[in-house]
């Protein structure tokens, strides 16, 4: 857990500070997303917080540790620290280049190297491929994954990671984003992460902090409710437009009801098929194999021009998602789909259920009557009571 | 996909470099050696195709050739070796940020050693010191230092922030972020300041004679002042030659030193 209580730095030669009497609390295990325009100070606060950047005032808590006046070189080693630039030394292959802080702290060279090998892994690099390597051999998405490993060596319980994947590609950031979630899962660490980019901010962040000038608060909550709930217009406005197709990446098509589309058996044959058709009130169906794998889908027309043979007839049934896929990424799919639909399977590729438009629109219907009615309320009379939150003020002002 | 991705970017990636450089590099590092010895060869061939009067044959024997080329590597190691000594710790010194504001000074003072004609700095080594071996060393420091002073401050300046940030971030202290990625990576940088050195101080070691530091300038010289062109050519081709052998031999340990991985 980090606390920062009343913190204030203002820089030599500047009459306005750079962050301003800022309180906040990270809770234990999870990560929160600083995020604001740029100049709003959120890097200057990140490095308060490692005090790479010494605060005129305020106090810092590790872990319940005042960390305010202890000596700064310790302290770092116990945080993780990752940045935009990923600063791998070049002259260091990559193991000597994760070694840094178990060198520091004075690890012996099989612990280290051992840990080496382990961090690789989990980064899903091979060590005995990677680990005599040196930078310059290494892709932007995989000096990346290494300045992520090298910043868990010493497996400290707190990072600070500022734009971690800030300088690559739109795909491989999205693929760093969703390993390094899933490891987060496991390695539960506290975790400051810096970014200006509010979709990033959504995907990562347990909690968001949305920053306005001099590192002020304007609304720290879960991402859904700051979505839902916008405490004022700087926030809405930050958040920008399509704060409803940013919601569909927090909701899982598990999450939601899926519609229980009509379906046959493969095997069974074009008249089981057009039976079955009839029977229900959609256009298509979907044929499974013996596995309740999706085969085909099919639809009057198709029926009808058929020889008999179902293996030939409709069109694949390609567009498939599984539990955790978001509805974000659902509704993509679906909009390139032949019906505008998607399937959800389960781990095996079994049929569960079709998910389509109306699945959505139900959907955002009911996040929106949730957050007006129940738990909006909730996060604000709990931020209220929490301590004097600068946001939970405007919030009431705003619903007032 | 992320699979096949991966392996176009294996394939795609550069074999580590090393060994291929090196096989690059070997015709490269024997050219200049064979080009110097053929020089000397031409030389050689040409003075004994001359009838050498007494002078000349005392002027250009083998041991005063040996004599003043073991001066001439002396001269030119001592102040090389002086000028490292001062310059590298000064330009570390004069780029901590508590030491910024006398840089331009030194600077200054360290262009203006260089602007001065090296004659005249040795020139005025004579009058307001002593002649000899020990002044010609201190002429050519005074000529040298910029270079590598220079390039010192110059590749620490120019090491990537985004390095020591990271370093520091990790809980690196100053010194050890100074000694573990600032130098190192300025390491290239301050060699080549230090090649230049060592070319101006082989240079202006010829020079030396004029106080009477040796050298192979003295050879020149003597040619000169009794008017016999085969000393003259004896002298100013051994000079050249010893030059770009150093040279050479500053490339290698330049090519040697250079961390690897930049």
């Amino acid at each position: 857990m980090i606390t920062l209580e009343n913190l204030t730095k203002t820089f030599a030669g500047q009459k306005e500070p750079a962050v301003k009497d800022l309180s906040m609390e990270v809770p234990e295990g999870e990560i929160v997303v600083l995020v604001g325009p740029s100049g709003c100070g959120k890097t200057t606060t990140m490095r308060l917080v490692n005090r790479l950047i010494e605060p005129d005032s305020g106090k810092i808590y590790l872990e319940g540790e005042d960390v305010t006046s202890v000596d700064s070189d310790q302290l770092r080693r116990r945080i993780g620290y990752v940045i935009q630039q990923i600063g791998l030394f070049p002259h260091m292959t990559i193991g000597e280049n994760i070694a840094t802080v178990p060198h520091l702290v004075g690890w012996d060279n099989k612990k280290t190297s051992d840990r080496i090998d382990e961090l690789l892994n989990m980064v899903g690099m091979d060590p005995a491929d990677y680990r005599n390597r040196y930078p310059k051999e290494l892709s932007g998405g995989q000096k990346q994954r290494i300045g992520v490993a090298r910043a868990m060596a010493a497996d400290p319980s707190v990072m600070l990671m500022d734009e971690p994947f800030g300088a690559i590609d739109p795909i491989t950031r999205s693929k760093l984003q969703n390993e390094f979630l899933r490891l987060q899962e496991d390695i539960k660490k506290t975790i400051i992460f810096v970014t200006h980019d509010i979709d990033e901010a959504i995907k990562m962040g347990d909690r968001i902090a949305i920053l306005r000038d001099y590192s002020t608060i304007a609304q720290y909550d879960k991402p859904e409710n700051i979505l839902l709930n916008p405490a004022d217009d700087f926030v809405a406005s930050f958040i920008g437009t399509g704060a409803s197709l940013k919601r569909l990446n927090l909701a899982k098509l598990g999450d939601v009801e899926l519609v229980d589309w009509p379906t046959a058996k493969l095997e069974a044959g074009a008249d089981e098929a057009r039976a079955v058709l009839d029977r229900s009130d959609k256009e298509w169906v979907l044929l499974l194999d013996e596995q309740r794998h999706p085969q085909r889908w099919v639809n009057g027309d198709h029926l009808a021009q058929g020889n008999g043979a179902l293996e030939d007839s409709g069109v694949p049934a390609t567009s498939t998602a599984i539990m955790d896929t978001t509805l974000s990424s659902a509704l993509a799919d679906m909009l390139t789909s032949e019906n505008s639909t998607v399937i959800v399977i389960d781990s095996d590729g079994a049929y569960q259920g079709v998910a389509d438009l109306p699945t959505i629109t139900k959907a955002t219907k009911a996040m929106r009557v949730e957050a007006h009615g129940g738990e909006g309320h909730d996060a604000i009379e709990e931020h209220g009571e929490d301590k004097e939150d600068a946001s939970a003020g405007r919030l009431k002002d705003a619903e007032a | 996909m992320a699979s096949l991705q991966e392996q176009a970017a294996t394939l795609l990636e550069p074999a580590p470099g090393r060994g291929a450089r090196a096989a690059r590099a070997l015709p490269h590092y024997l050219a200049l050696p064979a080009l110097v010895a053929l020089v000397l060869a031409a030389l050689y061939f040409y003075v004994n195709s001359q009838e050498l009067d007494t002078i000349e044959a005392r002027s250009i024997s083998f041991p005063i050739i040996q004599q003043r080329t073991l001066e001439h590597i002396g001269i030119t190691a001592a102040s090389t070796i002086a000028v490292i000594i001062i310059a590298v710790p000064l330009g570390i010194l004069l780029t901590r940020p508590r030491a910024r504001f006398i840089t331009p000074v030194l600077l200054a003072v360290a262009n203006t050693g260089q602007a001065t004609p090296s004659i005249g700095v040795l020139a005025l080594i004579a009058i307001v010191w002593k002649i000899g071996f020990g002044p010609a060393v201190v002429g050519l420091v005074a000529y040298a230092v910029l270079p590598i002073l220079r390039n010192t401050m110059v590749g620490l300046d120019g090491v990537d922030r985004s390095m020591i940030e990271a370093g520091r971030g990790m809980g690196m202290s100053k010194t050890k972020a100074l000694t573990g990625i600032e130098i190192p990576l300025a390491v290239p940088v301050i060699l080549a300041g230090i090649r230049t050195a060592l070319v101006i101080n082989v240079g202006t070691a010829a020079l030396a004679w004029s106080i009477d530091g040796g050298g192979l300038g003295d050879i020149i010289q003597t040619g000169l002042s009794l008017n016999r062109d085969v000393v003259v050519i004896t002298g100013a081709v051994l000079t050249s030659a010893l030059a770009l052998l150093i040279d050479w031999l500053g490339g290698i340990v330049e090519d040697v030193l250079r961390p690897k991985g930049l």
